[in-house]
């Protein structure tokens, strides 16, 4: 059947209007073979391939863009967890690494190369080690590495003494780039349950079951759901869902089209399709605007995570029709400083970090690109991660934790991160200690999967 | 293989904005295969399905169509037709 005049003029107004995107082509690279007992020949290796595999990465997906005239806004790399490579390095050789990252994905004008990781969610080994030691100074000390650490899974319970050792990290890592708003700690997301094959930054790794590299897609549009849904002022929720499903569909179907010839054209198969609404600082390109659309007078009122939850699920029942490989972390983002509603959301009152944790147990991962005041201590920012890794735990889903204490900053003030991160609204810490529950380390053990109540 | 492409022309109407777009077409040899247009409150939507041969070419065809945008302030965008099947057709 023909394309209808107005199924064309809807795509151009997605397109042109609504912020439709790609929002990143990532292609993932297995660096396993690059061990070496010399280290500055991993380093070598890690360079080459890295830069080899990822040759016309920028330019492919630029050129795919242009004929199919969706753009795609970022390319991304995303590595094997790296602290695979570290078993004998020493921690000055790990910073070393994150720097040779740096560099390739510098020459390949891709914005971030994620894969600084390490999977500890049971235990520490030699290599994870150096890692962990490594990663304030390697953040600190780079532009475009991103790392991300499991230290749960449903499966394993949660790591304490994981958890304590990323509160320090965190807080480590923002002393270290306090000139700078703390920055370093927006390329650092903690994690439950991570997922294997998540295109979008700053959590994404090339997982232990993946192949040697494969391209994957992250698509996104808020601003279409949201404008879509304006044109239902008076539907009901369930018809809400429906309409909301159908955009969805039709995001994801673009999207995977577009990241099938991307992988085609570089010779890597295609990997997964993830559909997930992720905001941007762009006028109507929020989330949390559109739970204010579907009967919200500010975001974090009672009935939040009602419209969450339908929002979710509606997206992903879309997706899941459209594309056969949806993977990643498919659903919806709330990141604070990058969507504008949310942050109008805290700066009204409305909106509180425990609120916000709450919304994690009904969107798709958790607490994201949240300012906090400087002087949270360790313990309480390690506290902030054991209860998000408990509900990922729990709900057998991915949580995760991106939080930014911005030292020297206090509740009320607002943070300029520039660029794609956006600003936020500084959020107080509960002001009562956590230090003991901390300080006893050890392991929560793995939930029952049965008893469900 | 025959590849399809959909042309999107919309701004203000105005006399000449089919003859100067179908010019360039026709200058780079491209079959028009289907052509609609409407106009809604002076707002001039144009779409054209053409027949284009090489797709590494749209590219510079955008190109050749900026003159064109300029001189009559108008929006022009080629896209390959798959994209429409995808998000339109089960």
């Amino acid at each position: 059947m023909p394309i209808a005049f107005t199924e064309i003029q809807e795509t151009i107004r997605m397109v042109e209007m609504e912020h439709l995107d790609i929002r990143t082509v990532t292609m993932g690279i297995s660096l396993r073979d690059c061990a070496d007992q010399d280290f500055e020949k991993v380093k070598e290796n890690v360079y080459q391939k890295v830069t080899s595999y990822a040759k016309d990465l920028q330019k492919t997906a630029s050129q795919v863009a242009t004929e199919y005239g969706v753009p795609i806004i970022n390319k991304r790399i995303a590595i094997s967890p790296a602290a695979d490579l570290l078993g004998n390095a020493t921690k000055e050789q790990a910073v070393e690494l994150a720097k040779t990252l740096d560099k390739a994905a510098q020459t390949l004008d891709v914005d971030f190369i994620g894969g600084y990781s390490a999977l500890v969610h049971k235990g520490i080994s030699k290599g994870e080690q150096i890692l962990l030691d490594a990663l304030p100074e390697a953040l600190s000390q780079t532009e475009r590495v991103c790392a991300s650490i499991s230290v749960a899974t449903t499966r394993t319970g949660i790591n304490m003494d994981a958890v304590k050792r990323m509160g320090n990290i965190i807080h480590q890592t923002a002393e270290l780039t306090k000139d700078n708003n703390s920055i370093g700690c927006a390329k650092l997301v903690v994690f439950c349950n991570p997922v294997e094959d998540n295109p979008f930054m700053a959590g994404a790794f090339h997982g232990a079951g993946e192949g040697e590299a494969v391209l994957s897609v992250g698509v996104s549009g808020p601003g279409v759901v949201l404008n879509a849904l304006r044109r239902y002022p008076d539907a009901d929720l369930g018809e809400i869902s429906d309409v909301i499903k159908k955009t969805a569909f039709k995001i994801t179907r673009a999207g995977e089209l577009i990241g099938r010839v991307v992988a085609d054209r570089l010779n890597v198969p295609f990997g997964i399709m993830d559909l997930s609404l992720a905001p941007t600082n762009a006028m109507n390109d929020s989330v949390a605007e559109i739970l204010e659309e579907i009967g919200l007078e500010r975001v974090g009122t009672h009935g939040t995570i009602a419209a969450l939850a339908l929002m979710n699920d509606a997206v992903k029942k879309g997706g899941a029709m459209a594309s056969s490989y949806v993977g990643g972390l498919s659903g919806a983002f709330i990141p604070v400083s990058e969507d504008n509603g949310m942050i109008r959301g805290i700066e009204d009152g409305a909106l509180n970090l425990s609120k916000l944790e709450a919304m994690t147990c009904v969107c798709s991962v958790g607490l994201d690109m949240i300012a906090l005041e400087g002087k949270a201590s360790p313990e309480t920012l390690a506290a902030i991660i054991a209860d998000e890794a408990a509900i990922g735990m729990i709900n057998k889903k991915t949580t995760a934790v991106r939080v930014i204490p911005v030292i020297g900053k206090e509740e009320g003030d607002t943070v300029e991160f520039g660029g794609l991160l956006g600003r936020a609204p500084i959020i107080g810490v509960n002001p009562f200690s956590s230090d003991k529950l901390i300080h006893r380390g050890g392991r929560i053990p793995a939930p029952l999967q049965s008893l469900i109540n | 293989m025959q590849r399809r492409a959909v042309v999107s022309v919309v701004g203000k109407d105005q006399v000449g904005i089919i003859a100067k777009v179908t010019t360039v077409l026709y200058k780079n040899e491209m079959n028009i295969l289907d052509i609609s247009q409407t106009i809604l409150q002076d707002f001039f939507t144009m779409i054209m399905l053409i027949d284009i041969k090489d797709p590494s070419n749209l590219e510079a065809l955008q190109e050749k169509f900026e003159p064109v945008e300029k001189e009559l302030g108008l929006k022009i965008n080629i896209q390959l037709e798959d994209v429409f099947q995808a998000m339109h057709r089960v």
